[in-house]
């Protein structure tokens, strides 16, 4: 291993000395020369018809350089949806226009209006203020099931209905799981929510548009996760610009969790009004704005169903949800409640038969898309509700009816399209109760109840489908984009590596932890390699970060590049060595010669394929740079056991997190630190659903959580510290590095835990009624719970 | 447009500022110290915390002639002369205590005003004085564990890092 950490070491990371000293460079801390700012007008009306904007006063105001509305969008594409679900009847899905400012209609509160750029934001926002926007209001509809209702009011009118797609996977087993549920010997059923959150990255969205009039070039600065996708979409989409017009840059990035995968009108926006007006517009979005125009995530309403049989074998499973699609549909949203939520369902357990039934809906609210884990926490969520309310109802012990329904063998393929490479959920379980001590409980129990509190300890299991994903797989699927990524090794001349990677850092730590990687493979110290990402300039393509890929698919993409770089560079060691080739090796950054004492260093190489007067020039060009595209052959496959001990305040219905333990399976990990603290965090947002979050709008589409007023986010003494263990390790089979990838489990396995503990606690409290509260399990509803 | 003086991590600075002009505004656009990060507009998150007078303060929630004539803080000034970490910065990158930056200068002004009135806090006492500053990254933990170690605590028995 290199001294300064390879793979496997918990190597400190490079990045932290800029953000800690406050020198980190993120898009709000850009300026461009001359940049005017602009203000957006949104909608405080959920539905309405737009009879008129006056923008006259507005546009004669101090400061102002323009300010446009939807007609100045008319010959402008809108914002586009890069999946398209064919529903059960073999019908593709109902997609809506989306303008880049509203044209006709506004559809929920937020929705942009007019957009006035002036010389200062002051100057802007003062003057929209000015602006007289005639809307003729319009009866709302936030609830699903009252969106589907005859007579309910159509969020487009030019579509149908307000149903987007109504889904069924996979429909050929319908009738033998339907036969399974009438066969069996014990069903469980529960009704529940998935409740409606904000990804809230601490960093606000930011988008810089620019037009260099001499080149006729746009360049978008922007905080994004995957910076070629958005010149991709937007270019070729939105505004018709071809990519080698058009350079999309997202420097230092302060968390995304999903919410900065998709393509946002401001941005198109802003590239549009930079070149119309010659001139650079930026955009700062306040907290406020991000509430009512990031993409929102969750929001299922579920009916889920498990059958048994006299054994306690899990035969069959059903489910039907209702996935909230908000007023537009958002970049990937089709796919999470289907094809990121579907293919989930058979969780960690060998059911034999199951169906899944998906009704995606249109509502006057903010589109919902990916949050961290998407679709995967909707799935596990539900199963592991289900699974440990059977348990309670066979009065079985909810651990031991998991392992006897576990998926043992491997590689296995699953009745919902999935075929699991490795895994070993047996030893995850028994590392999890190694470190909760179970024994225990009872005494932690009666040491509460001392205290008049109650205790409750929950257990689930999850299994996620992650490093995402093979391209011909979701072309099939209904994706409109491929799923590979790509690196690109650049070698100077005095042996120092840049690696352009496709792959984007947005506080995972990819400076430190791809270094790691080539640096072990050449043998040469991490620092003598430098990352660079997050700009359309260096990397040839980009898919971008999310979905858990970053080191399954763009770390894979780099160790083939770097296997080039190596191939080649072994071809000029040879040369220099005056022997075969196939007897050259490398260790610790020297080629040698197999079997004997003749070695030259990897700088000796470098500085060979730069200056090539000893050189095999017939045989190989001079320089050394490679670059490798990486198409994944399978998802990966991340799977866990956690566990949560909670105590109840029966006088308040207050709960607080006792202990929290994750015993995660990832594979191979290449910095365990790293790891560690993408777990934590996941395992946080986990918590704030189960216990804080939610996102509420009132029955006329208003949005009563508006900001950290009302939006309840974790904060330092809501939680507690977290045992965390990734000790078992099955290595994916089908990547390079044998990683399966962390950055979303957390998020996926920790809400059932925590309701399943509160549940525990309230069922040994005698409230034997309570087998559910829906979430967030905020004090009022657990004292309600109790109390009903 | 009002004049404004006050000293910004031991150097005298002055500019013209609306009435309505932000501590944190004044800060970033005026002299550029972008490191002094806003995350929200309704003085929740923290992000943009820095030290007016020697107390921490959430500089969004603060007009900019408020801080005239006072001496101010920020991110920037907290490492050493030559550059080199302070203690409560190098502990959050010994122990993984950030991860996309956002939040961190807060933390890390809040991180230094607490050591200052209690040199040896509890981890509920870290707790509740972080609670308010916002953290979507790191669930916390390696913050606290951060904050205990720069302390001089030790963390050894902490669950992992």
């Amino acid at each position: 291993m290199p001294a300064d950490g390879g793979i496997g070491a918990p190597t400190k990371r490079r990045e932290d000395v800029r953000f800690l000293k406050g020198t980190g460079r993120y898009t709000d801390d850009l300026n461009r020369p001359g940049q005017a700012y602009v203000f957006f007008l949104r909608s405080n009306v959920a539905h309405g018809r737009l009879k008129s904007v006056d923008t006259s006063a507005a546009a004669a105001m101090p400061g102002v350089v323009r300010v446009f509305t939807g007609a100045d969008f008319e010959g402008v594409g809108g914002i586009p949806c890069g999946w398209q679900i064919t529903d059960k009847h073999g019908e593709v899905m109902q997609e809506p226009a989306h303008p880049v400012l509203a044209q006709g209609k506004v559809r929920h509160v937020g929705d942009p209006i007019a957009a006035v750029v002036a010389d200062s934001l002051e100057a802007a926002r003062d003057a929209a203020e000015a602006i007289e926007a005639d809307i003729e209001e319009l009866p709302a509809v936030v609830d699903m099931k009252a969106a589907l209702q005859d007579g309910s009011p159509k969020v487009h009118d030019d579509l149908t209905s307000n149903l987007c797609y109504d889904w069924g996977f996979v429909e050929e087993n319908k009738a033998a799981v339907d036969e399974a549920f009438a066969n069996a010997a014990h069903v469980t059923t529960l009704e529940l929510v998935n409740n409606r959150l904000i990804a809230n990255p601490m960093e606000p969205r930011v988008a810089i548009g620019d037009f260099d009039q001499a080149g006729g070039n746009s360049t978008l600065y922007t905080t994004s996760q995957n910076p070629h996708v958005i010149r991709l979409l937007m270019g070729a989409f939105v505004l018709g610009i071809p990519e080698h017009k058009l350079r999309v840059v997202a420097p230092d990035v302060g968390g995304g969790f999903g919410s900065k995968i998709f393509h946002y009108a401001e941005e198109a926006f802003c590239t549009f009004a930079a070149k119309a007006l010659n001139r650079p517009v930026k955009w700062t979005a306040s907290r406020s704005e991000a509430f009512m125009s990031d993409a929102h995530g969750r929001d299922h309403v579920t009916t889920i169903e498990l059958a048994l049989d006299g054994d306690n074998n899990f035969t069959a499973l059903r489910t039907e949800t209702h996935a909230n699609m908000g007023a537009y549909l958002s970049t990937f949203a089709p796919s999470v409640p289907t094809w990121l939520h579907g293919t989930l369902m058979a969780g960690n357990y060998k059911t034999p038969l199951i169906y899944v039934n998906v009704k995606a809906v249109f509502t006057n609210t903010v589109p919902v898309d990916a949050y961290r884990g998407a679709g995967r926490p909707e799935a596990s969520y539900q199963l592991e509700r289900v699974v440990d309310k059977a348990a309670r109802e066979l009065g079985v012990d909810p651990i031991a009816l998991r392992r006897q329904n576990f998926v043992t063998e491997f590689p296995y393929a699953t009745p919902v399209a999935v075929e699991y490479d490795t895994g070993d959920y047996v030893a995850t379980m028994d590392k999890l109760e190694e470190m909760i001590d179970i024994s225990g409980f009872e005494a932690r129990l009666a040491e509460s109840k001392k205290r008049g509190k109650l205790r409750g300890l929950g257990v689930n299991c999850y299994i996620e489908a992650c490093g995402i994903a093979p391209s011909n797989l979701v072309g099939q699927l209904g994706a409109r984009a491929g799923l590979y990524e790509s690196a690109t090794v650049r070698v100077n001349a005095t042996g120092g590596i840049v690696v352009m990677t496709g792959s984007h850092s947005h506080g995972q730590g990819h400076e430190t932890s791809f270094p790691q990687v080539v640096a072990e493979m050449i043998g040469i110290d991490a620092s003598m390699v430098e990352i660079e990402h997050g700009d359309t300039a260096n990397a040839p393509m980009g898919m971008g970060t999310y979905g858990s890929r970053s080191i399954a698919v763009g770390g894979s993409a780099m160790v083939r590049a770097t296997e080039k770089i190596i191939a080649k560079a072994k071809k000029i060691a040879a040369h220099l060595l005056e022997a075969s080739e196939a007897d050259i090796e490398l260790k610790d950054g020297q080629f040698s010669v197999a079997g004997t004492d003749k070695s030259v260093a990897w700088g000796d190489v470098t500085l060979a394929a730069y200056v090539p007067h000893n050189y095999p020039l017939e045989e190989v060009e001079p320089g050394l740079e490679e670059t490798a595209f990486y198409d994944p052959n399978n998802f990966t496959f991340p799977s866990g056991a956690y566990a949560c001990e909670v105590e109840v305040d029966p006088e308040t219905g207050k709960v607080t997190i006792e202990s929290f333990a994750a015993a995660d399976d990832f594979g191979n990990v290449i910095n365990p630190m790293i790891v560690d603290g993408q777990v934590h965090g996941g395992i946080a947002q986990g918590i704030g659903q189960a216990l804080l979050e939610a996102c509420v709008y009132d029955e006329d589409g208003q949005l009563l959580t508006g900001s950290y007023m009302d939006y309840a986010m974790p904060r330092a003494d809501d939680l507690p510290f977290y045992a965390v263990d990734h000790s078992c390790q099955t290595p994916c089979t089908h990547n390079p590095l044998g990683v399966k990838g962390c950055g979303e489990a957390g998020a996926i396995g920790s809400p059932p835990a925590v309701v399943n503990a509160v549940v525990d606690a309230l069922q040994r409290a005698g409230k034997t009624n309570v087998t559910h509260i829906d979430m967030p399990l905020s004090p009022s509803r657990v004292w309600a719970a109790m109390n009903q | 447009m009002t004049q404004v003086k006050m000293t910004v991590n031991g150097k005298s600075v002055s500019g013209e500022v609306e009435g309505r002009t932000l501590l944190s505004t004044f800060i970033r656009d005026t002299l550029g110290l972008t490191g002094t990060h806003v995350g929200c507009d309704t003085a929740q998150c923290g992000a943009c915390t820095l030290h007016v007078n020697g107390k921490s303060v959430k500089s969004c929630n603060m007009f900019a002639l408020e801080a005239d004539g006072a001496d101010v803080a920020t991110i920037e000034g907290m490492a050493d002369a030559d550059g080199t970490l302070n203690t409560i910065q190098q502990a959050f990158q010994d122990h993984h205590g950030l991860q996309c930056g956002f939040c961190t200068p807060g933390m890390v002004m809040t991180a230094a005003a607490l050591l200052k009135e209690n040199p040896s806090p509890s981890e509920a006492e870290i707790r509740a004085y972080l609670s308010g500053n916002l953290c979507r990254c790191t669930g916390y933990h390696n913050i606290v564990k951060a904050i205990m170690a720069a302390s001089g605590q030790d963390v050894g028995q902490i669950a992992a890092e």
